[in-house]
């Protein structure tokens, strides 16, 4: 049983494809070897910034001799369904053989494919793999059409077994395979010859390169552990630069150094930020005073003088970047002191999306909405209306145009340096919170109320210019903003009917922008002489047609939207589709909070079951209700209620369809005969007096239970009695009884929607 | 060569030596306004066609937005790029370049130099390729590309461009803090000039005329009439009556593209353009620079029959 090493060595291969490109690899070669009759007892994958390499152990020496017959076409076929057999079969004429078959003589070719050895097929899989490796970019270099991520300068390609080691021979536009390789680029730059894996790993070590990702990214993360705890100072966790900063190196030398007293000043998270963004380092904090005070950067390449001169190139880097930071910070903090006024002027001059207006534009519309929501989340409107017109001011300041990843942190710092109340403050940094499904959810009731108005805006604003996500694409993170939505409100409390909401939110905007879309096409056939403004004039179109295409037309300025908007025909319009986006805008929450639910492990039929329902525009009481039923329909009683509600509804659907009339009153008890009859007239009473009240309280729990109670005497019910009974009228007063047990169970939830 | 530079002069003059000796034409700057080296048709056109090319040569360059009055270490409106091509790319173009770095006094054993991802692209010029910026202990001091594409037209052969941000590169090598205190020639010598003896006067003119003064509706008129005369000179019959050859005048449009970019520039340096106009900006300056490249790989240069 061989053992195969394969080496692709090339120029530097981006960190972030490393990962997934060794995996790549182990997965094509090994499926390949798979596919073409070899078998293997391992494998496993390595990267460095240099190569990528795969070991398989235990592989099969050569595949198996295969013999397959085919059943071809009949003696005196024509010509044609003959040659096309051959071809399948890829067999000559002459190889066939004749055999009698039930229907007379066929024509069969057997087909014997001999094993072949595994060099042989490594040779073939590996050149597949390297000529359509899935980099996600890859080029072409110097005279050759071959791609790969970078120059690819050598590959090594060697099979072990107990006789020794063998180079498998191939070659891949001119680079001929081998079993040599090279170490560190500046610190062990010879080539060597390689026998194995254990071989190949010891040399690589000897020639300065460590070939294990998690074994550099170990190393790296203890050494600067060790070095910052020697100061009684500790390393900030960063996982996806520590991954990073591992694939950049092939010998990681640890350096720490210090941070100019000059920037110490700076909010922590702008020295992490500017530190890891552009020169790639960890922050190294007091954990007494909570400051970041030194840096650990990760060399690849040991010196003479231990690092000395490669710790003060970088430190000296470090200094002119931080001198940046600290210019836009000072700059920054006197305007947020002088209370940002410039800030939030400029931001006019800020396009949102042109059909949207101005941020401006926006933050004003935020404003109203924080304000019109604050009670319901708890907080104080005007403090909500301030926080949302200031929430944004810091998009117009130096750092956040250098690093747009602060946004929000530095509006933070800003809001207080202008003096505002904290609560303003914090809702400049969490109004974007959550941003994903894991993000925590702000719980500060102005924070709330900003975050809330912000995403209902964007959402409601983009439904009404119908930019709506299709499919894969959506490029303004719409899903994710409902997602916040939703649970901003599940996890804070209710801000109600969000149907009303959203048709006047998407009523609101449309205005100028949107009604000037809607009318382009006359305004084009005015641009190209197919019409003239006069005849528009004289024409019977809707005023406010009119009144937009002259406006378009720069004729006039002044235009009352909304004066227009509530006395004219396309006033009345664009009402109409306000309804119609927002119905739109609440099935599309409805599917996020499916997905978000079904994480939860709530089923889909359940919130089905549940939309159904009227006020499912409610999130609040819509997952009350979803979880209320969940829990009623994994009790043993609910799931056979179920079963008793699907055979009420079952009979009855078809006894209406049949006798064409609605079974839904008069069930009348003196026409009860039996005993379980009759309990049930009884339990649906009883459970009555108890569902209707609860529903009322929005206690769906209760009223759930008492619906549940209801599977014992249905379930006796549909055993005693018939219900098809000969009298006409023992069958109308029975159907009439099944119709109170849907009409009970339909209170509650569209348990028609339940599967199973 | 060992020792340490000790001006920015002596960095180029250096680097002109080094690359000399590696067999590359030392090429002087283009004589027009470009915002980095890539512009010079040395490296845009000549990255064209299947001819071999070897070109070296220092860019004077310009980016009206990055004027500082003088006043910022190292942001300068007017500086100075060294730009390297070579076709088709060597397979030892890495260890070429490295040999440059040593040229210039960085001494491998003793940095960290790295080779970290960095994707090329110009919208303006419809070209991208694929390579490196380098990094010496943590800082940037040069691009490294292999064009994989320009002015629309994929590269066959292949192209390795290195870029050296030259201010940059020397201040980090003589170990200055403030790009004006930099030696530009010999500290020693008799008339001893700083790099801000030469520049820190014309930076601050040019600063005030980029922000300022540039009168924007005679720019306007400026892209106008290089736009026109670009294609003017595209559309002009291959044949020349007066000689009777086919003379496909590709440089003179490329020229008219350049100015026009370079115009861009400016008027962006002074406000006015929004930023949905500067999309379209952006992409009439590629549809000449496309045209010029289509124009280029017609002549014999381009690798025409």
């Amino acid at each position: 049983m061989p053992d195969l090493l394969i080496e692709l060595f090339s120029e530097e291969i981006p960190a972030r494809m490393q990962t997934r490109a060794a995996d790549d690899l182990r997965k094509l070669v090994t499926d390949g070897l798979v596919e073409a009759g070899l078998t293997y007892a391992s494998a496993a994958a390595f990267s460095t910034p240099r190569r990528l390499t795969l070991s398989i152990d235990g592989l099969t020496g050569e595949s198996q001799a295969v013999r397959e017959e085919r059943k071809g076409p009949k003696v005196g076929a024509p010509d044609q369904a003959i040659d096309g057999f051959l071809r399948g079969a890829g067999v000559a004429r002459e190889d066939l053989e004749v055999r009698d078959d039930k229907k007379g003589q066929v024509y069969f070719a057997v087909i014997e494919k001999p094993g072949r050895l595994a060099a042989e097929i490594i040779a073939e899989v590996l050149e597949k793999t390297v000529r359509n490796f899935p980099w996600p970019k890859a080029m072409r270099w110097g005279e050759g059409s071959l791609k790969w991520v970078r120059p690819l300068h050598s590959i090594l390609c060697i099979l072990t077994d107990e006789a020794g080691t063998e180079v498998v021979p191939l070659d891949v536009d001119g680079i001929a395979s081998g079993n040599t390789t090279q170490g560190h680029r500046f610190l062990a730059p010879d080539a060597f010859s390689i026998t194995n894996l254990d071989d190949y790993e010891t040399k690589l070590k000897r020639a300065n390169v460590v070939l294990r990702a998690d074994e550099r990214a170990e190393a790296i993360w203890n050494e600067a552990t060790t070095q910052a705890f020697a100061l009684g100072l500790e390393v900030v966790e960063d996982r996806g630069l520590l991954a990073e900063v591992a694939g950049l190196v092939e010998w990681p030398v640890v350096l720490l150094g210090k941070i100019d007293d000059d920037f110490l000043g700076l909010p922590p998270e702008v020295l992490q930020t500017s530190m890891k963004e552009h020169q790639k380092f960890f922050s190294v904090r007091n954990p007494k005073t909570g400051r970041i005070e030194r840096f650990v950067t990760v060399a690849n390449m040991e010196t003479a003088d231990q690092g000395a001169t490669i710790l003060a190139g970088n430190q000296k880097v470090l200094s002119a970047r931080l001198a940046d930071a600290k210019f836009f910070w000072e700059n920054d903090l006197r305007v947020a002191k002088a209370g940002m006024q410039p800030w939030l002027d400029s931001l006019s001059n800020v396009t949102f999306h042109n059909k949207l207006g101005s941020q401006k534009d926006r933050i004003e519309r935020i404003a109203a909405l924080a304000r019109e929501i604050a009670p319901s989340v708890g907080a104080d409107p005007d403090l909500a209306a301030q926080a949302a017109k200031v929430a944004k001011a810091d998009l117009s300041s130096e750092m956040v145009y250098e690093f747009p990843e602060l946004q929000g942190l530095m509006g933070r710092y800003y809001a207080t340096e202008a003096g505002l109340p904290s609560e303003v403050a914090a809702a400049c940094e969490e109004h974007y919170s959550p941003l994903g499904p894991s993000d925590d959810v702000p719980t500060a009731p102005v924070s709330v109320a900003v975050a809330l108005a912000d995403k209902i805006d964007t959402l409601t604003g983009f439904w009404a210019i119908d930019e709506k996500p299709t499919g894969s694409k959506d490029p303004f993170a719409l899903r994710r903003a409902a997602l916040g939505v939703i649970r901003l409100v599940l996890e804070n409390g209710n801000v109600g009917n969000l149907d009303s909401l959203f048709r006047r939110w998407i009523y609101g905007h449309m205005d100028g922008e949107a009604i000037l879309s809607s009318i382009n096409p006359i305004i084009a056939e005015i641009n190209n002489g197919a019409a003239s403004l006069a005849a528009i004039s004289a024409s019977d179109l809707p005023p406010l047609q009119k009144v937009a295409i002259v406006k378009a037309q720069k004729l006039t300025a002044d235009l009352n939207i909304s004066e227009i908007k509530s006395k004219t025909e396309l006033g009345r319009r664009i009402l109409a589709t306000s309804e119609i986006e927002a119905n739109n805008l609440l099935s599309f929450f409805h599917d996020r909070l499916k997905v978000f639910l079904r994480d939860k492990g709530i089923r889909h039929d359940i919130i089905d079951a549940c939309i159904a329902m009227p006020g499912n525009d409610d999130l609040t009481l819509l997952v009350k209700r979803a979880e209320a039923l969940a829990e009623t329909l994994a009790t043993d009683d609910g799931e056979n209620l179920i079963q008793g509600f699907k055979r009420a509804n079952n009979i009855l659907t078809q006894a209406e369809a049949k006798d064409g009339v609605e079974y839904s009153y008069g069930a009348d008890i003196k026409f009860a005969e039996d005993d379980a009859e009759r309990a049930l007239f009884a339990a649906l009473d009883a459970a009555n007096a108890k569902i209707a009240p609860a529903m009322k309280a929005e206690d769906f729990s209760a009223a759930m239970t008492a619906m549940a109670a209801l599977r014992a005497p249905i379930d006796a019910f549909f055993t005693d009695v018939q219900v098809n009974a000969d009298s006409e009228i023992l069958r109308r007063n029975r159907l009439n009884l099944l119709s109170r047990i849907r009409n009970i169970c339909l209170s509650v939830a569209d348990l028609t929607k339940i599967e199973g | 060569m060992a020792d340490k530079p000790r001006s920015f002069q002596e960095i180029i003059l250096r680097l002109q030596t080094y690359w000399a000796a590696k067999g590359c034409a030392i090429l002087q700057p283009y004589d027009m306004e470009v915002g980095a080296g890539t512009f010079h048709p040395a490296t845009t056109l000549r990255a064209l066609g299947t001819k071999p090319w070897a070109a070296a040569y220092v860019q004077p360059s310009r980016r009206p937005t990055d004027g500082r009055y003088g006043e910022n270490p190292n942001r300068l409106q007017h500086y100075y790029q060294y730009q390297v091509l070579i076709k088709p790319s060597p397979p030892d173009m890495q260890d070429l370049y490295l040999g440059s770095l040593k040229a210039i006094g960085i001494d491998a054993s003793m940095h960290d130099i790295r080779f970290v991802e960095d994707d090329w692209e110009s919208p303006t010029l419809g070209a991208w390729g694929l390579g490196w910026e380098v990094w010496c202990d943590g800082m940037e001091v040069s691009q490294f590309t292999y064009f994989q594409q320009v002015g629309g037209h994929d590269c066959k052969p292949v192209s390795g461009e290195l870029t050296y941000g030259l201010e940059r590169l020397a201040m980090y090598v003589l170990d200055v803090d403030h790009v004006m205190d930099m030696p530009f020639n010999d500290p020693d010598a008799p008339i001893a000039l700083t790099y801000g003896d030469v520049f820190l006067q014309t930076e601050q003119e040019y600063a005030r005329w980029n922000f300022d003064i540039a009168d924007t509706d005679v720019l306007l008129q400026h892209f106008v009439d290089a736009e026109a005369e670009c294609q003017r000179i595209l559309d002009a019959p291959a044949d020349d009556p007066k000689t009777g050859r086919k003379i496909i005048m590709a440089h003179p449009a490329y020229d008219q593209c350049i100015k026009a970019s370079h115009v861009f520039n400016l008027l962006d340096a002074r406000g006015v353009i929004s930023v949905t106009e500067r999309q379209a900006y952006i992409g009439r300056v590629r549809t000449l620079a496309k045209a010029c490249a289509d124009a280029f790989v017609q002549t014999e240069a381009g690798g025409a029959a």
